[in-house]
């Protein structure tokens, strides 16, 4: 059956026998630096094709179908004119700044690569602490943000970088209690341990209530930080032209719009980890048969496959609903999500401690 | 009370926005509904009355009916159309106005219809193609009247 885990494993052990352990380290690191670069390639061109066709398809449009079959090389297109076009920087603004700022989005999003299991046994880094060290990290992705509108000198970049941040630092509380509630039914902030504790069915199933209605504010919570619609008020193209990336052209604007999609890809493959098992397999109670007709598809594209549902989850929304203002934003989060999700970490808190769920 | 419009709150708004999600998951997933047209292949017909270019209808003796009166040019308000006239001899040895050349402008023209109507003799009409694009502009100034063609019997 094919797998990730024996892949890496036999180039492991190749490693170790051929070189000595410090270069054959080396060799992983590399290896590890080019397929995340690459997953970020790859990412981006399916995820801004997905979009395109969803939101086509939404719209009773068709989409993208010129470049290539069915419009499938469209984005590959879009990302070579990105590539030829001049990285303009404005005269006014923080040279330094401007020019870091990208960069720092998108290293912050390969970050948070780290401690995510594609496949079973298949992760970067195992961390203990995986849950804290993507929250954390994840909202360093604001520092970015600002240091682009400020750096830009540009009124609609800054208010754009300004909103954004009153929006992730807000929208950070409900997704980390959200969060929390799965890491209280574990017992642990490893993901590796969350999703082996998913082996009898995934926690939207096992855990009542409480659990679906963290997932769904962990799901508004996150399309927030990920400044999407209906909340990206960050870059809102009506009213600030493009917000925090206004000034940037070419390869530097690129870079802004690949963290987007890979930032909702991690989002997606976090929900996708702590409610929906990760890469765990569906299991239904004591259907044998079923569970091991399910078994037999690999867990990589259990991963995947979840985590795209995710993501069309996440642009059904965004093709649907429209923007809230700033105001609505923050009554949003402050009047309904977080009393709401400190009430369900509560009920998820008793829940475990009478142990009522299955 | 104040707990009781809380909850209807959420409620409500949960119930609209699921609705909304109803509406786009059926777009989604039923693609008979798709209003795209896909130009180049399928051209709609375009209704009678659209005004692409000005054209001169010649019948099949290379016949047309301009007198070469320039009411046309005297209708159109941003000089498209100017006419070059000739003196033709008639049999019975009378000199007679004719066209020479009807020389139409298309990069200037607003397809506002004034010259068709101005045009006493019906010689000139509104055609319906639209594809104009060409790469050099000097291909969009037109001469109307073909090669060779004169004005068609009894028209005055």
């Amino acid at each position: 059956m094919f797998s990730l885990e024996s892949i890496t494993n036999s180039i492991q052990t190749w490693l170790n026998n051929t070189f000595n352990p410090t270069i054959a380290l080396l060799f992983e690191c590399v290896i590890v630096g080019v397929l995340v670069i690459s997953l970020f390639a790859v990412l981006g061109l399916v995820l801004v094709l997905m979009e395109r066709k969803v939101s086509a398809y939404m719209q009773i449009r068709l989409g993208p179908n010129r470049v290539g079959p069915g419009g499938s090389l469209q984005t590959v297109a879009d990302t070579l004119k990105l590539v030829v076009k001049e990285g303009l920087t404005p005269d006014g603004a923080d040279k330094f700044l401007f020019n870091l700022a990208p960069f720092l989005v998108i290293i912050i999003s390969m970050l948070v690569l780290a401690p995510i299991p594609f496949a079973k046994n298949f992760q970067i880094l195992d961390i203990n602490i995986g849950v804290l060290y993507v929250s954390a990290v994840s909202s360093v992705s604001v520092i970015g943000i600002l240091m682009a509108g400020w750096a830009s000198n540009n009124k609609y970049s800054l208010l754009g970088a300004m909103r954004s941040g009153a929006q992730i630092v807000s929208y950070e509380l409900s997704a980390g209690l959200a969060v929390l509630s799965i890491v209280v039914l574990t017992g642990s902030l490893q993901l590796s341990d969350i999703i082996a504790s998913q082996q009898n069915g995934w926690w939207i199933f096992k855990g009542h209530i409480p659990v679906i209605i963290s997932f769904v504010i962990f799901i508004i919570a996150v399309t927030a930080e990920t400044n999407r619609a209906p909340f990206d008020l960050a870059e809102a193209e009506s009213e600030l032209t493009a917000g925090f990336h206004t000034e940037y052209s070419g390869m530097k604007f690129a870079l802004f719009f690949l963290a987007e999609y890979v930032n909702i890809f991690i989002v997606c493959s976090i929900g996708a980890i702590l409610f929906l098992g990760g890469w765990m397999p569906l299991h239904i109670g004591n259907w044998n048969g079923f569970n091991h007709v399910m078994d037999y598809i690999p867990s990589s594209v259990w991963f995947i496959g979840k985590v795209f549902f995710l993501i069309f989850v996440i642009m059904w929304f965004r093709w649907t609903f429209p923007r809230l203002r700033i105001d609505q934003l923050l009554n949003l989060e402050w009047k309904y999500l977080l009393p709401i999700s400190m009430l369900n970490l509560l009920l998820t808190t008793l829940i475990t401690i009478m142990g009522w769920h299955f | 009370m104040f707990l009781k419009d809380y909850i209807s709150d959420v409620f409500n708004a949960t119930k609209s926005l699921l609705k909304g999600m109803r509406r786009t998951g059926y777009y989604f997933t039923h693609h008979k509904e798709i209003i795209t047209q896909q130009y180049p292949e399928v051209k709609q017909a375009l209704p009678e009355r659209f005004r692409g270019e000005v054209v001169m209808p010649h019948d099949e003796n290379n016949e047309h009916a301009c007198t070469g009166c320039t009411a046309c040019e005297l209708a159109c308000p941003n000089a498209t159309i100017k006419i070059i006239t000739k003196f033709d001899v008639t049999p019975d040895g009378k000199k007679k106005k004719a066209l020479d050349t009807f020389v139409y402008h298309l990069e200037l023209c607003t397809m506002c219809n004034l010259c068709v109507q101005a045009c006493p003799t019906d010689a000139i009409k509104m055609a319906q193609t639209f594809e104009h694009s060409v790469y050099d502009r000097s291909r969009l100034t037109k001469k109307l009247n073909e090669p060779g063609s004169k004005i068609r019997a009894g028209v005055e």
